[in-house]
This record gives structure tokens, C-alpha cells and sequence, in this order.
């Protein structure tokens, strides 16, 4: 590219976006799901999208794309692509466009890639349609591409079908692919939320270092804040298919000005604060559905400032902030506002004094058998592979405590949870609840009681509840199987109870699954799980299906009935801000392995685990004031079936010491007593780490 | 891929060794039966006898077992009650003329069910897409014989264009055999065409067509290159698994218009007890039945590069 | 047990509910004219004894057109067969017959393809195996083979249609509700069900089988169409019920020696089995246009 047109560049934005509107059209009738909306991205500039599922911010990079299906269409406004008007092109000038100017990355790699052909040959269609290049050339421009985007072995991958490598790996030839013909503007759709957090860091830093060097404009769309902080200049918040707050992402993160990019940021455990002196504060309701939206401002009836006769009459326009130029808001009341009135409840988290040892698992070890039913492994002896699944495991947890297991896939989480559920049976070790073995009883062969005393609320909430069957009636049959209650109106009257408990009305008992929001689905998973006073319950990643305004209500709804009831919370998650936030003690578990375990503060302080240290590095913080060192693990997570020799980590460990990892399983070492580290590093490199996270205003070690 | 290919054909072995073993056990089990069937139904007990006698029924079951299998193999099927000649006789010229008209209906029918699966599950919801569905489900409502019974009133009653039997006793004829190859066509190809459909419709709305389509490739190239490769290959399964349930309409067809093929052979013998006839046309039926499973099944893994590789 | 599950619920009663479903076709034309077709069947084979029919096996007058007069005075519709039978009498009675066996039959069919479906997807293993592989046998017949050794082995008897049907439809069906069991038992409901130590045969019954019932009703519907045209398929090869009872499939076949004059004696019959399978197919065209919309 000539200097010239570069600064020519510099006045006119590369994209903008008028007073855009974008509806579908259903057997309903109109839905508009993106209103008013307008966006100027300049030149090298990264602009985030950030809200909740159901806000409307696909839709705008579809609609950027010009492909918005059968039933979708730009009811009015413009999008300007380099000044022209892109509603105006035909056909042939958009796909000229396409993939060439403009290009996107999207949220699920293994669906975006053409199954049945070969990676190379996907590649080189880009520059092949839309340059004057021979197959060869666009051959080797595909492997270059493959080469820039750190892939290791790009000849194999040329061709390799998609999935033959893995999702993180999927996801770097997707990027590959949108950068072949060095677009002007990339546009990225959720482009590591399927993906595990250490990768998921990996292929941040890799856009990041890419759109620097090629001078790439970048339209990143995320829910996650603090990923947004990360690769982006600009951001626009959307909530219900408005844009409610847009500008500079110091203005957005640290000015806020609309009650709902507030309440975003109170919703979110933010390592600069802890529990006590800055508690989670829900946003209270739900999300409206498009056709359901109120007079006013769609945010009114979930907001503290809500104020009847302002907020719920006319359409709220835009307004810029006065003072800071480009900083616009979606409110009415802005100026007004006092933050300090906002009346949201908060999640409070009592300090709850932890009793006797409730449940203790020693020595435990699962592994499964895996068949491989070919002749030729049958014939060559190895038709039967071991796969460890879980590795001595060993730890116990109190009385009111709660025990966060932390952990990416493939870690044996999963597999730890149905070992203690007693659908899976240990292959050695013991399992102890209340000075009971389980280890080797089924559920099925488990006193009521005793399954009762052991439950478990489930990650997918969509999942959670039989969709034929009501509500109550669910509710009921758990109360009748523990043994609880047996006579129907004791029984009716529990139910009752439980609804009590998880915050919903009594009425909700004759819904049907499908009539409830997914927060008020989780809610009832809840009531599921408490419905036999349980001693010990196993949340596996409770909320981590939920938006973000509901994940605190029943992140804190969860811990409240477990102080409460003074039950045992083992909550299972990859999200150690939240880990951090709710538990009292922390085991992280690699391949099958618990890597580290001890209290909060002694895991998330130095001395680390080097997994753990790259776990803490790879969080995405959306906190302007803290500071995380850069560790980026290098390939994928191992798979169990073939785990390495030696540690479990020597493959991605960036404080690999030498041959000792790969030869000799690392021994346990007690830094302190209950605060274990499995690594082979001596103890004056594990002293001297510093901390990962710090928080510059008050410099306080994280 | 060897090794796929060598267990589909060990469980292609054993499902024929089971049905062969319960065909032989339903119609030979009861010798007595067997003698009467062939004697005939005023035969004495003392003729029956003999004729176990002197035909080696009076061996252990299994072993009759095993050398009727045998002689199976070697393609000696026995002698027709019916026909009074061996088995294989009448059965092989039946089988080609069968396979005359099942090749032309797979001629017809594949490319024209193919190509109108494509157009309608191209564009969901569109003229051509609804025009497509009505048709098939139209021709699919209409069974052989009662299309047979329509078209035979308009083009061999009433406009007199075409012969109303195809015995073909004057040679091959194609005027006789377009009948019954236009009424299996007629029947058979809307599942075909449904089923091309759904899977080309779904392929459409999947995420890797968007990713072909933003890529700023030319649309036909993106239908020829990205689309019908992975559409194709659930209805690729179906054409070959139709071998199977192709047979009932041959049969109904035959019977109509008296064309001398394998069904009607079949079902001839069914009706006058001709053992010996059911258990070759059950035994043959059976094997081109698995053996289309055995090719689909391999095909399928060809196609699918991710079964191929795992 | 389902019984049990029920009783909390107090949601609206069973007509209710079915009013409701009805309503839902109302989005689906399709699916309406379907019914409608199907229902004319049903309810004319439902009054065929009140209706001032001809008794359909009594020998009448022969070879005669559609709306010729009789001799006591009425009217043959749509004319006599060679036998001098009143084919409307014969064509109503003929749907009697047909919607009984096929309804049984189907029905019949998918018990046994529902339990052997949801055994082999859930419990696995040897059950799957075994399960599994006997469909494949059966399965690797040629339908039109099972049908004719059955009914030359066991005689054709309405009994044994029903039995050779369940022989031929059950494979397909167990491997659909396999297909659908093995997507629904990763779901985090049966995970509960299975933590709090339900048993195996209620979580089949009570909640597995009730979610797959979507797909099922659709595939019922074709597969309901597509034995009425094994029956009549039955009837024409001469291996349906046994006489005198009118049957649409020997309608047609015994017209065939006829030639041209006896066009009428099988168009009747023909039209008729067209219509019905027309009105089981659209239906579930029409049903899984809804199912999809949800």
C-alpha cells in the first residue's frame, strides 16, 4: 500500500454505521433486533461489541457481512464501507468485498470449516477468487499465512482435514484464512468462547500482534469484558438491540455513565476487590424478550434509577457526555444519577466458620477402559487402552466450606463428580461422606438419605430440567425419593418451601420447563439439589451458561442457602475470578492430576504451580487498574488418552526445568501445611515468583 | 480402511449364515411337509418316506444344513415343483430380466431425484422448494399398484398408446417395458428427492457454507465445491439401501404387467409352495440386500472423511 | 410411576390438552387437510354400518357403470364389479378393514420398536449389541421377503399381517428411538435422575420416552401411511385377508383380467388407498413443519 491512500484513510472511517435497523421477520411478525444503531471504526482500530445473548451484537457483524438469511433484513440506516454506501452493491461487488476487505472470524471453528475438504485447499480459495494468483501461489500464500498464525507443522495441516486438529488449532486457520488478503477490517464473533482459557489467551495475543502488524481495523463482539479491555480502543455495551453506552474503553470501564454498564461491572468478581469491601451486586429481572420490550428504556424495569414519567415515556436518544468528546450514553438520567442510592441487594458472602471434615477422598483413582474394537490393535496386544481419568486424588473438605475445583477440559472434573455421585465407581482409593465409604457403592446400592445428603446443580440450563414433565411435579419427585416428605400435601407444601428458598413465586410449580428463563431454570436446579438437606453439593459450573447480569444472582443465591443450611460447596469451574471470589479453598486439577490445592489466598498468591500462574495470566480481567503478566502457554491441552510421560504439564510449562519433567512424575511438595504444589522446582525459584495479577491503585498484591 | 472393509464383511458372512440357517430351519425342519410339497397332497406316507429316503433327508439336521448351504454356494438351488426343472434354470433368466428393469429405474430416477432434491433444499421456503415437497409427497401417496391402475386407464385404455402387459414374448421391447419402469420411478423417487432435500437444506444453513460465502467465493462455486459434496452423502446411502425395499414395487409391477421377472417368481412360488424356488429367491434377495449395505457402508466411509480417518 | 409424576401437576386435563395440539395445526395447512383426509376415512368406515349402504359381499347386478339405477330402485354410485358387488359399499367397508389392521399394526410396531429402541440406547453394551444385531438381520430382508415367508409359512391371517408388519417396521423403529435415546441420555435431567438413584426402567419410561415423542409422532404418521400400503400391497398380491371381506388391494386385482370395460372397478379402489396415504403423509409433513418452528 502507497503512503497516499493511508492518509487518505485516516478522515473517513473504514466502516460506519448510521442509524441502522435490522429486524426479522417470524410467523409473529416484525422483530426488530438491532435499533438505532450507528458505529464509526477507524483505520487500525480495534472497536468492541460487548453485551448480553439476545442483544443484537451478531446480528451487526451480519449485517455488516450483507448475509442475514431468508428472513432477516436492514430496515433502515446505512453502513458505509470506505464512504460507500454497502446496502447500494450488488451482488458482485459485495462478494468482491467478502473475504477480501472485509473478513470475520467466528465463535465455532470445527462448524466454520468445510468438513469434507482439505485445509490447504479452503485457504487457497481466498486468494484464488479474489486475486490473480495460480493454485501454486495461492498454495504457498496459504502456507505462509499457516506459518504467521504459529502453527506448528503447517505442511501437515495444508493437508489435514478440520477435524483431524484441535479446536484451538481450528480456530488459528479460521484466522488464517480471514487474513490471507490482508483485509481492511476483521470482524470477530465471539472467536474464543468455545475454546479453554489458556488457549483461548493464545489466540487473543495472536490477533492482537497480527492486527498491529498488518494495520488491521478490528470489530471485536464479546460478552466478556475483560477481553474486550484487552484487544480493543473502542466499545460500544448493547442491551435489548440498542447501543446503551459507547466510547473510548477508559470512558466505558472507568466513567461509566448508564445504569446498565454500571450494573455489568458491579455484577463481575473483580480481582481489585474482595468480597467484604466490594460485593457483587446482581441486576435484578431478566433480559426482555424483542417483542416484550417496555415503553421508554428498555433497561427501565431492571433499573435502580428507573424514575416513572422520565424513563418509560419516549424513545431515549443518544447523548453525548459533556466534557468527553465521543463518550455517548442511552440514558435519560444520566446527569442525574447519585451512584451511591442504588438500592440492588447485594450478594453478600457471609464468613461462615467451617466445622468438622465432611467429606474426605483419599488416594483416589479413576481409570476407564477404552476398547479399541480394530483387528490390528487386537492383533498387536493393545485392543484395551487405559485412560487415567483421575490420578490420586486426594483432599477433604469441611463442614459450610466451600471447595472450588478448578480446571480446563479434559482435567477429570467431570469424571471426579460421577465417581462421587456414584455413577462411576473408583478404581481405588476411598470416598468418605460423614465416615462412609463410597468409593465402591453405586447410587443405586445408596441409602436415600445418603443420596440425598450428596446432589449436584448442573452446568447447562437448558439441560437441567425434563421438558415434559412440570416443574413441581420435578421438585416433588426428588422430595418423595430422599424420603423427605411422602403425604402429597406435606409433599406440595415442600415444594412450596423449596420455590421459597430459590426466590421464585409459588405459582411457578405448574409451569412447564420451557416457560422459565434460564437463571430461573438454574434457580430451580438449585431447589432440586437442596430438596434433602444435603451435606455435600457438587456444582458443576453453575453459571457459566448464564449471562452475566443473572450469574451473580445465582452465584449468590447458591451460597447463601449453603451458609444457611451449613451445607459443603464443591464448586467446579474454569472461572477463577469467581473462584476466587466465593471459595475458601481452591484445587486445580491438570490432566487427571490436582497440580495445586490450598486456601484462596495461598493459591492466588506466589508461590504458584506454573499451571496455576498460567491460568491467573490468562484470566481476562476487565479491570483497567490491575496489571497480569504475560504467560502464554504454547499448544493445546494433551488429551488423556495419550498423556505425556513424567509431569502432566512438561509439554506447555514455560518453567520446565529439563529432563527430570519428562522422566519422573513430580513429587508432592507442602509449601505450608494444606497448601500443596505437585512440580519438581526447587524451592528458591518457587519463592521467588512474583505475583501474576496487580492492582496499581493500590498496589495490592493479587 | 482394510480392516473396516474386512468387518463389514465378516458381519456380512454372518448375517447370511443366519438367515440361511433360519430359512432352511423354517421349510426343511418338518421333512414330512417337505415330501408333501413335493409329491403333492395325495401322496402316501409310505412315497413320502422314500422320497426322504432316497433324497438324504433322513441325515442329521445339521448336516443337511450344511451340505444344502453347499450346494447353494455352488449354485445348485434344488428342483422347481412348479417348473419341473432345477432351480437355477428358472431362476437366473428371471434375475436378468429383473435387473433390466431395476438398472433402468436407478437410471431414471437417480439423476432426477438428485437434481431435484438440490434445487428445492438450495433455497428453503421457495417456489421451486414447495413446488418440489408437494410433488414428492403426491407421487409418494400413490402405491405402485394404484399408479399402475391410473396410468394403465389413460395410456394403454384410453389412448391406447402403450401395451398393457410387458411378457416380452416377442423379444425385449421397450414399449413394454416403459410402464413399468415409469410407475416404479414414479413412486420411488420422491423419498430419494426428500431426502436430498433435507440434507442439502441443512448443509445450507450451516456455518461452514456462511464461512465459504463471506469468503467472497462465486455462489455456484459454492454450491458445487462446498455444498454438494457433504449434501450428498446421506442420500448416496439411500439410492443403495433402496435396493431393498425396491423389491416390493418390482414384485407389484411384475405381477401387473406380467413381466417374467425375479419377483414374480417369487411370488408364484409363495403361492403354489414351491419350497425349493422360495428359499433361492429368498437367499439371493437376501444377499443383494446385504450386499448393498456392505457397499453403502464403505461408500459412506469414503465419502466422509471423518469416518475415514478415525 | 407416571401416574406419581403427574399428580402434582395441575395443569389443564387431557382434552384439553389435545384441543390444544389441534390448535397448533391450525398454523400448518398441510397438516389440516392431512386430517381432513384421514378423518373422511375414518368417519365413513366408522358409520359404514348405519349407512344405507348395499351389503358389499351380496352378488347384485354385474358390470355395472358408476351412477346406473338398480333394480330395487337405488342407485350404484359408482357402479357393481364383476361379481355384481356395490363397489361404494365395498370401497367403505374396504377402509374399515384397512384402518383397523394398519392402526393395530403400526401400533403393535412401535411398542416393540419403542422398547427395544430405548433398552438398546440407554442400558448399552450387550443389550445394545444384541438388539442392535437382530435388527440388522431382519433389517437385511427385503421387506416383501418377510411378508411372503411369514404369510406362505403362517397363512394370512389378520394376526399374522400384524406380526409380519412389527417384523419388518420394529428394526427401523428401534433404531430411530436408539438415534434419539442416545442424543437425550447425555442431558443433564437424566444425570439427575440417574444422582438421586432412580432405576433404570423410570428413567426410560418416565423420562426419556416423553421427550422423544416429537420426532416419533411424525414418523408414526408415514409409517401408519406406509403400512396401509403394505396391506393393500398384501391384498393385490393375493396375500392379504382372507375372502369374502372387501379389501382395496384384491379390489384391484381382480379387476385386472377384466381389461379396458372394468376401469372404474379399480380407479375406485385405487383413489381411495391414494387419498388415505396422501392424508398420513401430509399430516406428518405438516407436523414436522411445526415441530421445526418451535
Amino acid at each position: 500500500m502507497s503512503p497516499d491512500p493511508k492518509i487518505m484513510e485516516e478522515q473517513t472511517p473504514i466502516l460506519e454505521c448510521r442509524n441502522l435497523c435490522i429486524s426479522y421477520d417470524t410467523r409473529g411478525g416484525e422483530i426488530p433486533a438491532v435499533i438505532d444503531f450507528n458505529m464509526k471504526v477507524m483505520p487500525g482500530q480495534g472497536v468492541g461489541i460487548v453485551g448480553e445473548s439476545g442483544c443484537g451484537k451478531s446480528t451487526v457483524a451480519l449485517a455488516i457481512m450483507q448475509y442475514l438469511g431468508s428472513n432477516g433484513y436492514i430496515k433502515s440506516g446505512e453502513i458505509f464501507f470506505h464512504g460507500r454506501d454497502m446496502r447500494t452493491m450488488s451482488e458482485e461487488e459485495l462478494r468482491a468485498l467478502r473475504g477480501s476487505k472485509i473478513a470475520m472470524i467466528y465463535q465455532e471453528p470445527m462448524a466454520s470449516l468445510n468438513p469434507s475438504m482439505k485445509i490447504g485447499d479452503q485457504l487457497a480459495e481466498v486468494p484464488l477468487f479474489h486475486e490473480d494468483v495460480t493454485v501454486t501461489e495461492a498454495k504457498a500464500r496459504a502456507l505462509e499465512l499457516l506459518e504467521a498464525v504459529k502453527l506448528p507443522d503447517p505442511k501437515r495441516i495444508m493437508d489435514a482435514y478440520p477435524h483431524q486438529i484441535s479446536g484451538g488449532q481450528q480456530q488459528r486457520v479460521v484466522i488464517a484464512m480471514a487474513l490471507l488478503s490482508k483485509p481492511d477490517l476483521l470482524l470477530l464473533d465471539e472467536p474464543t468462547t468455545a475454546l479453554d482459557v489458556t488457549v483461548e489467551r493464545g489466540i487473543v495475543e495472536l490477533v492482537k500482534e497480527i492486527s498491529a502488524e498488518f494495520g488491521t481495523a478490528m470489530i471485536y463482539i464479546s460478552h466478556n469484558l475483560g477481553l474486550i479491555l484487552d484487544t480493543c480502543d473502542r466499545v460500544t455495551v448493547m442491551y435489548s438491540g440498542e447501543a446503551v453506552e459507547d466510547g473510548t474503553v477508559n470512558e466505558v470501564f472507568d466513567e461509566m455513565c448508564h445504569p446498565y454498564t454500571s450494573g455489568l461491572f458491579a455484577s463481575i468478581p473483580l480481582p481489585g476487590a474482595d468480597k467484604n469491601e466490594r460485593p457483587l451486586v446482581p441486576i435484578p429481572g431478566q433480559l426482555p424478550l424483542p417483542h416484550q420490550r417496555p415503553q421508554g428504556c428498555f433497561f427501565g424495569p431492571r433499573c435502580a434509577f428507573f424514575k416513572a414519567g422520565t424513563c418509560d415515556q419516549e424513545k431515549i436518544p443518544m447523548r453525548a457526555v459533556p466534557g468527553e468528546e465521543g463518550h455517548t450514553v442511552r440514558c435519560a438520567r444520566f446527569e442525574e444519577i447519585d451512584w451511591a442510592e442504588g438500592d440492588h441487594e447485594a450478594v453478600t458472602v457471609k464468613s461462615v466458620k467451617s466445622g468438622k471434615v465432611v467429606l474426605e477422598v483419599r488416594n483416589m483413582k479413576k481409570y476407564y477402559e477404552l476398547r479399541s474394537s480394530s483387528v490390528l490393535a487386537m492383533i498387536r496386544g493393545d485392543a484395551v487402552k487405559t485412560v487415567k481419568a483421575n490420578e490420586d486424588i486426594n483432599f477433604n473438605a469441611r463442614e459450610a466450606e466451600t471447595v472450588a475445583i478448578v480446571g480446563e477440559s479434559g482435567c477429570g472434573k467431570s469424571t471426579f463428580a460421577k465417581v462421587l455421585m456414584g455413577l462411576e465407581e473408583a478404581t481405588d482409593g476411598a470416598v468418605i461422606l460423614n465416615g462412609e465409604d463410597l468409593a465402591h457403592v453405586s447410587v443405586q446400592k445408596r441409602k436415600a438419605r445418603t443420596v440425598g445428603h450428596l446432589q449436584m446443580v448442573f452446568q447447562n440450563p437448558f439441560d437441567t430440567l425434563n421438558p415434559s414433565h412440570s416443574v413441581g411435579s420435578q421438585i416433588a419427585r426428588v422430595i418423595r425419593k430422599f424420603g423427605v416428605e411422602k403425604d402429597p400435601n406435606k409433599v406440595r407444601e415442600k415444594v412450596n418451601d423449596l420455590l421459597d428458598l430459590v426466590k421464585l413465586p409459588r405459582d411457578f410449580a405448574h409451569r412447564r420447563p420451557r416457560q422459565l428463563s434460564g437463571g430461573q431454570k438454574q434457580r430451580i436446579g438449585i431447589a432440586r439439589a437442596f430438596a434433602g438437606n444435603p451435606a455435600v453439593v457438587v456444582a458443576d459450573e453453575p453459571v457459566s451458561a448464564l449471562d452475566v447480569s443473572v450469574q451473580a444472582a445465582v452465584t449468590g443465591l447458591l451460597t447463601e442457602i449453603q451458609n444457611d443450611l451449613r451445607s459443603t460447596l464443591l464448586f467446579i469451574s474454569h472461572d477463577l475470578s469467581v473462584v476466587r471470589y466465593l471459595s475458601d479453598r481452591v484445587v486445580v486439577m491438570y490432566l487427571g492430576h490436582i497440580v495445586e490445592q490450598g486456601t484462596t489466598d495461598e493459591v492466588f498468591s506466589p508461590p504458584y504451580h506454573p499451571y496455576t500462574e498460567a491460568l491467573l495470566s490468562a484470566v481476562p480481567i476487565a479491570d483497567t487498574s490491575v496489571e497480569q503478566k504475560q504467560i502464554i502457554l504454547k499448544g493445546d491441552i494433551p488429551s488423556a488418552v495419550n498423556p505425556p510421560p513424567g509431569c502432566p504439564f512438561q509439554t506447555r510449562c514455560p518453567r520446565k526445568i529439563g529432563s527430570i519433567c519428562e522422566t519422573e512424575m513430580p513429587p508432592v511438595k507442602e509449601l505450608s501445611s494444606g497448601h500443596n504444589i505437585l512440580c519438581h522446582l526447587e524451592d528458591d525459584v518457587l519463592n521467588a515468583m512474583e505475583p501474576v495479577i496487580v492492582t496499581h491503585s493500590e498496589e495490592k498484591i493479587a | 480402511m482394510l480392516i473396516l472393509a474386512f468387518r463389514r464383511f465378516l458381519s456380512m458372512a454372518l448375517i447370511m449364515v443366519i438367515v440361511s440357517f433360519t430359512l432352511f430351519a423354517i421349510f426343511e425342519s418338518d421333512k414330512l411337509a417337505v415330501a408333501g410339497k413335493v409329491l403333492g397332497p395325495y401322496s402316501s406316507n409310505e412315497q413320502r418316506e422314500l422320497w426322504l429316503e432316497n433324497n438324504g433327508y433322513n441325515e442329521p439336521f445339521l448336516e443337511r444344513y450344511v451340505s444344502w448351504v453347499g450346494n447353494a454356494l455352488t449354485g445348485d438351488f434344488g428342483y422347481s415343483i412348479q417348473y419341473k426343472s432345477p432351480v437355477a434354470d428358472v431362476l437366473w433368466p428371471r434375475l436378468g430380466n429383473t435387473a433390466i428393469l431395476a438398472g433402468l429405474y436407478m437410471l431414471f430416477m437417480i439423476p432426477l431425484s438428485l437434481t431435484l432434491g438440490v434445487i428445492a433444499g438450495m433455497k428453503e421456503g421457495s417456489i421451486q422448494d414447495r413446488v418440489v415437497s408437494v410433488g414428492s409427497v403426491l407421487t409418494t401417496s400413490v402405491p405402485e399398484f394404484a399408479s399402475a391402475t391410473f396410468f394403465s386407464a389413460i395410456f394403454v385404455f384410453w389412448l391406447g398408446w402403450l401395451p398393457g402387459t410387458s411378457a416380452m414374448t416377442s423379444g425385449f421391447s421397450w414399449a413394454e417395458i416403459f410402464l413399468p419402469v415409469f410407475v416404479l420411478v414414479m413412486y420411488g423417487f420422491g423419498y430419494t428427492t426428500r431426502m436430498t432435500r433435507a440434507s442439502m437444506a441443512e448443509v445450507m444453513t450451516s456455518h461452514y457454507i456462511r464461512t465459504a460465502v463471506l469468503k467472497g467465493i462465486p455462489y455456484r462455486r459454492v454450491i458445487m465445491k462446498h455444498a454438494l459434496r457433504n449434501a450428498l452423502i446421506a442420500p448416496f446411502t439411500v439410492i443403495i439401501l433402496q435396493l431393498n425395499w425396491l423389491l416390493s414395487g418390482v414384485i407389484v409391477v411384475e405381477v401387473f404387467f406380467a413381466y417374467k421377472g425375479f419377483g414374480k417368481l417369487l411370488l408364484d412360488a409363495a403361492l403354489f409352495g414351491d419350497i425349493f424356488v422360495i428359499e433361492a429367491c429368498t437367499l439371493v434377495a437376501v444377499f443383494v440386500a446385504v450386499f448393498s449395505q456392505f457397499i453403502s457402508d464403505i461408500g459412506y466411509t469414503l465419502l466422509n472423511p471423518r469416518i475415514r480417518f478415525t | 410411576m407416571t401416574a406419581e409424576i403427574q399428580s402434582n401437576d395441575t395443569s389443564p386435563s387431557a382434552i384439553a390438552k389435545i384441543f390444544k395440539s389441534l390448535g397448533l395445526l391450525r398454523e400448518s395447512p398441510i397438516a389440516i387437510f392431512g386430517l381432513s383426509l384421514i378423518l373422511f376415512w375414518v368417519i365413513l368406515a366408522i358409520l359404514a354400518p348405519i349407512l344405507p349402504l348395499y351389503d358389499p359381499n351380496a352378488p347384485l347386478e354385474p358390470f355395472k357403470m358408476p351412477l346406473s339405477d338398480a333394480r330395487d330402485g337405488g342407485l350404484y354410485w359408482l357402479g357393481t364389479d364383476h361379481k355384481g358387488r356395490d363397489i361404494l359399499s365395498r370401497v367403505i367397508f374396504g377402509a374399515q378393514q384397512v384402518l383397523i389392521w394398519a392402526t393395530t399394526a403400526t401400533a403393535v410396531a412401535y411398542i416393540v420398536g419403542m422398547l427395544m429402541g430405548v433398552v438398546a440406547g440407554y442400558l448399552g453394551g450387550w443389550w445394545d449389541e444384541v438388539i442392535s444385531f437382530i435388527s440388522n438381520v431382519l433389517l437385511s430382508f427385503p421387506v416383501i421377503v418377510l411378508y411372503i415367508i411369514i404369510i406362505t409359512y403362517l397363512g394370512a391371517t389378520g394376526f399374522n399381517i400384524v406380526l409380519a408388519v412389527t417384523f419388518a417396521s420394529a428394526p427401523g423403529i428401534m433404531r430411530i428411538v436408539r438415534g434419539l435415546v442416545l442424543d437425550l441420555r447425555t442431558r443433564d435431567y437424566i444425570f439427575a435422575a440417574q444422582t438421586r438413584g432412580e432405576s433404570a426402567m423410570y428413567i426410560m419410561l418416565v423420562e426419556l420416552l416423553p421427550n422423544a415423542r416429537g420426532p416419533l409422532i411424525v414418523d408414526a404418521c408415514l409409517r401408519l401411511g406406509y403400512t396401509t400400503i403394505t396391506i393393500a400391497m398384501l391384498g393385490y398380491l393375493g396375500l392379504g385377508l382372507p375372502p369374502p371381506d372387501p379389501d382395496w388391494g384384491k379390489m384391484i386385482a381382480e379387476t385386472q383380467p377384466l381389461g379396458s370395460f372394468a376401469g372404474h372397478m379399480a380407479v375406485v379402489p385405487a383413489a381411495a388407498i391414494s387419498s388415505l396415504v396422501l392424508g398420513f403423509n401430509l399430516l406428518a409433513d405438516g407436523l414436522r413443519e411445526i415441530s421445526m418452528k418451535d
